[in-house]
């Protein structure tokens, strides 16, 4: 728990407006011993008290700011909690403990092509994914033709989008969730998207969303990819920030860690 | 785009949850029509007759109930065709949107996974389509009613009163079982076989009159009575509906309503996160 002379840093730290402010966050996920599925199982079990827990710690004491505007990539072997940190800032999970705060319209990349329906037209999803995101149809319509265009799709747009490839539903995928223009983008390996030409202009508008002040969070295992896009690095090991600091020197340490030798 | 200032998410701050959730429903509201809508496209870019078929659906499946009930019961009851008719319009509708939340867990536990939005909206939205169904029906309903001779009243108007308060009961029942399918997978399948049951212990097929009296407690005992004989009697009877009906039904509303949003607010963010 946070000491209370903490407080006074808290507050100079909140009060230069980061996007992403997170105060000794702990989270944790109760998993039951036994998975209990139904509902008459957990009515004879409750009954008979035999209801068994284990805990996993997905993140334990993390403390963090991301000012608006940077550019910070989140390094960590599999299952350290790289997910888990986004899924918080996404709102998708609350601390268990600890204090999170979020300032903007946060834009998950995580995996693409959420909430599209095969049987609806390109059109019709493009609306249904922007309502995810908490837009009304009219803001959709007025940014349709913008994105229909950059994902190179207008020829296509009333058709329904199961008749699409996996990279058609990708580019527009990838397309509305940026030009919805959120203040924080949270990317998770999503930069693959389409053939290389496509890429290259993905990558053109993330650099521009940068250059826009907009704050990015990318996830990745592609050491190269997070020195490339962004200023700064987290490594996080089971639930713990490791190491935070300019981006070339984090992953440096990192991969040499992941090469043989021991936690930095 | 974004509206100016930006909204702030601060886990520290934190009301009552009902209220949270109350106020975060009413932020994807958009969502919730959204959601509507799919429904329905989807359900008529599957059928070849389009709008029509959800106009007839429930009338089909009602017109075949009804030749079965009749040749039992139309001695005992006036114009059985629209009797039946005008009660099982409402029940469809309770049975419709109640079934739907308890299978758009799958949907919600899909994209809340990934992407926060408030899992009531999954609810609205069920109850939406079923209201979009019910206001689809009334006119095949109205034209059917007609045909069979039976007079149509001014109390037809009063219909709207009795919609909203079908609403409010139904919407509670919804954000229970929703939230209860959320956890347990068991709900869904129990729920329905319970609605069968139920269906049977409202008087919709039947008046309460014709009941042995020892069941006509359980009868007098279950909220859709009241809510059923509130819509019908309007359509049926040219009547408005009596004190005591409209009394019941109205506290089945509103009870209703409030202990599913209490019980939805407190519970769902536990259960819809457990898988």
């Amino acid at each position: 728990m946070a000491p209370a002379t903490d407080a006074a840093a808290v507050a100079a730290a909140l009060a230069t407006g980061p996007a992403v402010f997170l105060d000794h966050v702990t989270l944790r996920y109760r998993i039951p011993r036994e998975v209990v599925v139904t509902f008459k199982e957990y009515a004879l079990r409750k009954l008979q008290g035999r209801m068994e827990h284990n805990t996993l710690v997905a993140l334990r004491d993390v403390n963090m700011t991301v000012a608006r505007g940077e550019r910070v990539g989140v390094i960590g072997a599999n299952g350290a909690g790289k997910s888990s940190l986004f899924r918080l800032i996404a709102r998708v999970r609350r601390p268990t403990e600890g204090r999170l705060v979020v300032r903007g319209r946060v834009a998950p990349l995580l995996e693409l092509g959420l909430g599209f329906h095969g049987d609806l037209t390109g059109r019709e999803n493009v609306v249904l994914q922007g309502a995810l995101m908490g837009f009304s149809r009219e803001q959709m319509l007025e940014r349709m033709d913008a994105i229909a265009a950059f994902a190179e799709l207008e020829a296509f747009l009333d058709a329904p989008i199961r008749t699409y490839s996996t990279g058609m539903s990708a580019r527009l995928a990838f397309s509305v969730a940026t030009d919805v223009d959120p203040d924080i983008l949270l990317v998770d390996e999503a930069l693959a998207v389409g053939d290389e030409r496509f890429r290259a202009k993905c990558r053109d508008r993330m650099a521009s969303l940068r250059e826009n002040g907009r704050t990015f969070l990318l996830v990745s295992h592609n050491l190269a990819d997070v020195t490339e896009s962004c200023q700064r690095a987290i490594w996080i090991a089971e639930g713990r920030v490791v190491q935070d600091g300019p981006a070339a020197d984090v992953c440096d340490a990192y991969h040499a860690w992941a090469q043989g030798g021991a936690l930095a | 785009m974004s509206p100016p200032g930006l909204p702030v998410y601060d886990s520290a701050r934190r009301g009552f949850l009902f209220v949270e959730e109350a106020k975060a429903l009413w932020r994807y509201r958009h969502l919730v029509s959204e959601l509507i809508a799919r429904d329905i496209k989807v359900r008529y870019k599957r059928s070849v007759l389009g709008v029509a078929w959800s106009m007839l659906s429930p009338l089909l499946s009602m017109a075949a109930l009804t030749i079965a009930f009749s040749a039992l019961l139309k001695q005992q009851i006036a114009n059985y065709p629209a009797y039946f008719l005008a009660g099982s319009v409402f029940w469809t509708f309770f049975a419709q949107a109640t079934a739907h939340a308890a299978s758009l867990t799958t949907d919600a536990s899909e994209i809340t996974r990934r992407v926060y939005v408030p899992r009531s909206v999954f609810v609205a939205a069920a109850v939406g389509g079923a209201l979009v169904n019910l206001l689809y029906t009334l006119v095949p309903l109205f034209v059917i009613i007609a045909a069979t001779g039976h007079p149509i009243h001014v109390t037809w108007l009063f219909l709207p009163v009795s919609i909203v308060t079908g609403i409010l009961f139904t919407a509670g029942v919804g954000l229970v079982i929703f939230t209860m399918a959320s956890r347990f997978v068991d709900v869904k399948e129990t729920y329905l076989v319970l609605l069968s049951t139920w269906f049977f212990l409202t008087p919709i097929v039947y008046t309460p009159a014709i009941l042995a009296p020892k069941y006509r407690l359980v009868v007098r005992l279950n909220p859709m009575t009241y809510l059923v004989e509130m819509f019908r009697a309007p359509i049926y009877d040219g009547w408005l509906p009596g004190r005591n009906t409209l009394l019941f039904s109205l506290l089945a509303g509103v009870l209703s309503l409030t202990f599913g949003w209490l019980f939805y607010a407190w519970k769902i963010e536990d259960y819809g996160t457990r898988h």
